[in-house]
């Protein structure tokens, strides 16, 4: 061991220690200001808000320098700082629609919000790893916190069910994403990410082993991001959990995931990419169709969107299997847009809930520009940009990623995404059209939604967003480029 | 001394009735068993592997997955208990309110 891996420069672990520091924070507070089981807690919420808030600073503050600590095992880097602000924006946005919805859902808020926020610490360590074993243990910290999380409404079977389908297939995927690191151990004899690299290079690795190991991992990996066909859980789950979680979960498992396995593929097992990346390029085929096929006949608006999330995981896998520094970065662009815009689909989806409600059927939306212009106009802006529709985020999202692809050699894979971006559209825009062409219906929303100021505040943020990285994609691409130049001068 | 790959055939046999019982038994809790099961192959496969390295990774990351296991194993009971509570049933084909 040289000395620079003795020293310990705790920086490169700052974000995810404030996290749960502010975690543990929420909790402290939520204890000493419990007069009666039944008390609500308001500022609690605000108090989470402040933890992720000082996390992206300190996050952004870090940019420049990569640093790495404990012997190589985590790193902080450009991309793993984009990751941070993907993961808090979508934390953040989670808080704020929760602050009336979760009240109605379990009274015990405070354990609520210090789940969100250790589950985003679970996220932030998995785009920070370069070992095997702390990727597992940020795949677990957030998948357990989920599991709690989907089965919040404990009086309602649904919450219930999506809880423990999460769970049981959940802890079986996570046996088989250990015992793919097993593998990679035994034919490499290690689990970081720079010695199996190493190992392969020198042709000390057992090959057979190690591509047993890369198949298990993509299947563990492949549960936790939903692609097809380890996405059965999805759809249930995302439908009975509560919406604000739904919502959560949908951006912060795909950042967190996809983050571990660019870092694991390219930096780990390079040399075999004409393996994975074959097997990425085949499952973000399946995935993409199936998902989008599936979303064209749901009538449940979180079903739909939970296939649509399916689909745009096939989208971004189509950077991580191209796997040029071009190709990551536009799925790191795609995973900040889809934030933004999925964040506000999911805040209207809780406005069109009815009282009790967890979820709304599509036929909500019919003619809702004649009851609710200025929610149909917002609708609209997340359905576009979800199709990906020039000039919202989505659309340069795909744009970026699917020229990396044609650039990387993957011409065929970039066409099969457009073709299923056509299909995409189609149900996207088939809520808009009846939005605006239907007439209201005995479902319509005619009752005045129940707007409250922090759904307002999201659904502002998210449209502003969704809009502003379209229209000038260049403030992310420069937030992030400055350490990504850093990584670059690392290797 | 006993060559690794007998470890690793007794562990992978011990994963495949993990892995099966898992997909053929229709109680919650004994799934939960079968998936513990499941874990403690792999950690049996990362025991061997280790000794055959002659390095401490391995053993290393039996700690960590034997934690994980037990915390996987209070949250899991929480949801099951959370579940029966309301369906009076630990069948999983009773899981069934919500389809495509």
């Amino acid at each position: 061991m040289s000395s620079a891996a003795m020293e310990l420069n705790l920086n490169a672990v700052l974000p995810e220690l404030v996290m749960v520091v502010a975690a543990a924070v929420v909790m402290l507070v939520d204890i000493l200001n419990r007069g009666g089981r039944s008390v609500t807690r308001p500022f609690l919420p605000w108090v989470a808000l402040a933890g992720v808030a000082v996390t992206a600073g300190v996050s952004i503050w870090l940019l420049g320098e990569p640093v790495s600590i404990f012997q190589g095992m985590l790193i902080t880097d450009g991309r793993s700082l984009a990751l941070n602000l993907v993961t808090l924006t979508g934390a953040a946005l989670a808080i704020l629609l929760s602050i009336r919805y979760i009240p109605a859902v379990n009274n015990q808020t405070g354990e609520y919000y210090a789940l969100i926020l250790l589950i985003t610490s679970g996220m932030m360590v998995m785009g920070a790893a370069l070992d095997l074993m702390v990727v597992f243990l940020g795949l677990e910290i957030f998948s357990m916190g989920l599991y709690i999380l989907a089965g919040l409404k404990r009086s309602d079977l649904r919450s219930n069910e999506a809880a423990m389908k999460y769970f049981l297939l959940g802890a079986f995927a996570s046996a088989f994403f250990v015992y793919g690191v097993a593998f990679v151990y035994g034919a490499t004899g290690s689990t970081q990410f720079d010695a199996i690299a190493a190992a392969q290079a020198a042709g000390t690795a057992d090959l057979s082993f190690l591509y047993v190991g890369i198949a298990l991992l993509i299947a563990g990996f492949g549960f936790k991001v939903s692609l097809v066909p380890f996405h059965m859980w999805t759809p249930d789950v995302y439908q009975g959990a509560p919406t604000p979680v739904t919502a959560f979960m949908s951006i912060g498992t795909k950042a967190g995931a996809f983050a571990a396995f660019y870092r694991f593929f390219v930096t780990g097992v390079p040399d075999a990419q004409p393996v994975w990346g074959w097997a990425l390029a085949i499952l973000a085929v399946l995935t993409m169709t199936l998902g989008n096929l599936a979303a064209l006949r749901q009538t449940s608006l979180k079903r739909l969107l939970a296939y649509s999330s399916i689909a745009h995981a096939g989208y971004i896998l189509v950077g991580l299997a191209t796997a040029t520094p071009a190709a990551i970065d536009g799925a790191l662009y795609y995973l900040i847009s889809y934030a933004f815009m999925n964040m506000g689909a999911f805040a209207i989806v809780i406005l069109l809930e009815r009282q009790g409600e967890m979820d709304a059927l599509s036929n909500r939306l019919a003619g809702l520009s004649k009851t609710h212009p200025q929610l149909a106009l917002v609708m609209s802006v997340f359905m576009f940009s979800l199709a990906g529709v020039p000039p919202f985020a989505g659309f340069f999202a795909k744009f970026f990623v699917f020229a990396a692809a044609v650039e990387g050699g993957w011409s065929w894979l970039a066409a099969i995404a457009m073709l299923n971006s056509a299909i995409g559209a189609y149900y996207y825009l088939r809520i808009v059209v009846s939005m605006y062409f239907d007439e209201p219906t005995a479902e319509t929303l005619t009752e005045s939604p129940n707007y409250s100021l922090p759904i307002t505040v999201t659904l502002g943020i998210a449209a502003v967003f969704t809009i502003a990285l379209g229209v000038l994609p260049s403030l992310w691409t420069n937030l992030v480029e400055t350490g990504v130049m850093g990584t670059l001068a690392l290797r | 001394m006993v060559p690794t790959g007998y470890y690793l055939i007794l562990s992978a046999i011990i994963f495949t009735i993990g892995a099966v019982g898992v997909l053929s038994r229709r109680n919650a809790l004994i799934i939960i068993m079968c998936v513990e099961m499941m874990l403690n192959s792999v950690n049996l496969t990362l025991i061997a592997f280790a000794r055959q390295w002659d390095n401490l990774n391995g053993q290393v990351f039996v700690f960590m997955v034997m934690a994980v296991a037990a915390a996987e194993v209070a949250v899991g009971l929480a949801i099951l208990i959370a579940h029966f509570n309301l369906s009076k049933s630990t069948n999983i084909d009773d899981v069934n309110v919500m389809k495509w």
